[in-house]
């Protein structure tokens, strides 16, 4: 669909038609008082060659660095045909159809992505995305109010693995409505959650964990999920989607498997860019469908008995429901859930378990040399996937900065969550052998130099 | 539109009340606002025991095009939901008045005269009609 912006001729033919003389007449009823006529901070308008040097100036100064961050978005090699498909113009829109039964190819392929991500996450039904893992995080909370209506206590318990700036984001968007949220205790040898010190008697409506954790170990997330349903809350389980090609699917966690999935879309087929755009994926058990935020594309066919896609659940949005809207979400990511989509059918299954095993036999050599320097050693055990927690014998910060001015960005600084000098590295597929060589030596030497 | 149902009280907002002594009450919405709402595909009921206000939000009734806020006629305690329409929530259009009925109510006084006689409802469709 072309952009075609109105012409000065159709904007004065609207007006004459609803009789007003301009379109400041349009906001009469809006009183002098209430308005700005500039935005703090905003500067002026640049032109388009204006905008296009000070961006290219911008991205030259991220540089082409070698990543080992990982800590919730993830470098995962983008197969050329993800982004060549995905910005072609019967695609290429930001945003969700609003002549959405027009678009059936947009439909059918928000269908085939909720198809792929239930099967990725063991669940029923999902939603056609979110914002991004954090957004979706609150959502979910919000649905579990809405869902679990037998707990009124709007208290959601955080396993200590969750992603800390979830945390934040969805205490950000759900504090208005009275959601209260505390953290489960941390066993500081594993970094999991240390079962002995579960409080009794909190009432929450929601338990949430996620699974590898934000430090990159695997929580006992069966024993978590049984006893959230024990404590009668609903289990949300957080699964970076990579890693569900080779772990258990949150839908089968515990006896019940988790009542809602949620988690951070990007590893699959969007890239970094510094940090946005990305998009939130949610599924569900079918019995809580009703409450699930967001829209739903449905296969059905029409009177001749074609197949077709349309949207089912609108009847809860806001454009319907107004405040009563079940959220007010009632769009989705539709550019970055295309792009996952296609991803996702290039690789299929098998295709994303290679990329989760490459990335871990990546990271166990990225470790393994590391923990050879010495001040260097794992600070949790056990096993993991494609992302490990060191801790230093010295502050981590001045040593990245040395790193980072070499081209090498070797990991997230982890001594705020940790509680000590720790650093949190990620070898994706994208790194071969000798880019995490050069890593390793490079920390050496800023180590021992 | 067939005839109103003469044993029933009505409010402005289309639903039914019917007295079924001892201070109970079934609560139901009219065969006006079914049709209004076409084919139902969900009802959302409350929970027994819950207190609703006259005039608050009790249940909502979902069909393909819309959900709407079902309300309370009277202030009362939700004894008794309709648990068939889970599963089949089109009786409230097959049988508005009988099996599709929603909520069964507890309540301390019927004050008629808040209500609307089958007569006052049917002149109401009559002007909606207009």
């Amino acid at each position: 669909m072309p952009f075609i912006p109105h012409t000065g001729k159709d904007t004065r033919e609207m007006l004459a038609a609803i009789g007003a003389e301009s379109i400041d007449d349009l906001f009469d009823e809006i009183p002098a008082e209430l308005r700005i006529d500039h935005l703090h901070g905003v500067p002026e308008a640049l032109t388009e060659m204006e905008v296009t040097r000070l961006m290219r100036e911008r991205a030259h100064m991220d540089g082409s660095p070698l990543c080992f961050i990982g800590a919730g978005a993830y470098e995962h090699h983008i197969p050329a045909a993800v982004w060549d498909i995905t910005t072609r113009g019967e695609y290429y829109s930001a945003y969700t159809p609003y002549q959405a039964e027009a678009s059936q190819g947009t439909l059918q392929t928000i269908y085939e992505y909720q198809t792929m991500i239930t099967e990725l996450t063991g669940l029923d039904v999902s939603n056609a995305s979110l914002y991004d893992g954090a957004s979706a995080l609150a959502e979910a909370a919000l649905m579990s109010v809405r869902a679990n209506r037998k707990v009124k206590s709007g208290h959601v318990l955080l396993a200590p693995g969750v992603n800390p700036l979830y945390d934040k984001v969805a205490e950000s968007i759900t504090g208005g409505q009275g959601l209260t949220f505390e953290w489960l205790p941390r066993d500081s040898a594993t970094g999991n959650l240390d079962f002995d010190k579960l409080p009794e008697g909190t009432n929450p409506v929601a338990v949430v964990m996620q699974q590898p954790t934000f430090a990159g170990t695997l929580e006992d997330v069966d024993r978590l999920t049984d006893w959230a349903h024990a404590q009668g809350a609903f289990a949300i389980g957080i699964a970076n989607p990579t890693s569900l090609a080779v772990l258990k699917a949150p839908g089968h966690w515990g006896a019940e498997g988790v009542d809602i999935a949620c988690g951070e879309g990007q590893p699959l087929g969007v890239p970094l860019s510094s940090g946005g755009p990305y998009f939130g994926y949610m599924t569900c058990k079918q019995k809580h469908v009703r409450q699930m935020p967001g829209r739903i594309v449905g296969r059905t066919v029409d009177l001749d008995g074609n197949p077709g896609f349309t949207l089912t659940l609108q009847a809860r949005e806001q454009h319907i429901r107004h405040t009563k809207a079940t959220s007010n979400i009632c769009t989705n990511q539709g550019l970055m859930v295309t792009a996952a989509t296609i991803y996702m059918a290039l690789l299929g299954h098998e295709g994303i378990a290679r990329v989760a095993r490459q990335s871990h036999a990546n990271t166990v050599r990225l470790v393994d040399g590391l923990c050879a320097i010495d001040g260097i050693e794992r600070l949790y055990d056990g096993p993991y996937l494609h992302e490990v927690a060191l801790r230093f014998d010295r502050p981590v910060g001045p040593m990245l900065e040395r790193l980072a001015a070499q081209g090498i960005l070797a990991g997230y600084d982890l001594t705020e969550y940790a509680g000590t000098d720790a650093l949190l590295v990620c070898a994706t597929e994208t790194k071969s052998d000798a880019d995490i060589d050069r890593c390793i030596a490079a920390v050496a030497e800023v180590m021992n130099g | 539109m067939s005839e109103l149902p003469g044993d029933l009280l009505y409010t402005n907002d289309h639903e039914w009340l019917r007295q079924e002594g001892d201070g109970i009450v079934v609560v139901g919405i009219t065969e006006h606002a079914a049709t209004a709402l076409g084919d139902l595909v969900y009802v959302e009921l409350p929970e027994v025991g819950q207190d609703v206000d006259a005039g608050g939000e009790m249940a909502v009734v979902e069909s393909v095009k819309a959900a709407s806020d079902v309300y309370a006629p009277i202030a009362g305690s939700v004894t008794e939901v309709n648990e068939e329409l889970a599963d089949d929530p089109e009786k409230i259009n097959a049988d508005p008045y009988g099996d599709g009925w929603i909520v069964k109510m507890q309540v301390a006084e019927l004050d008629e005269s808040e209500l609307m006689s089958p007569d006052a409802y049917q002149k109401l469709l009559d002007e909606l009609d207009d």
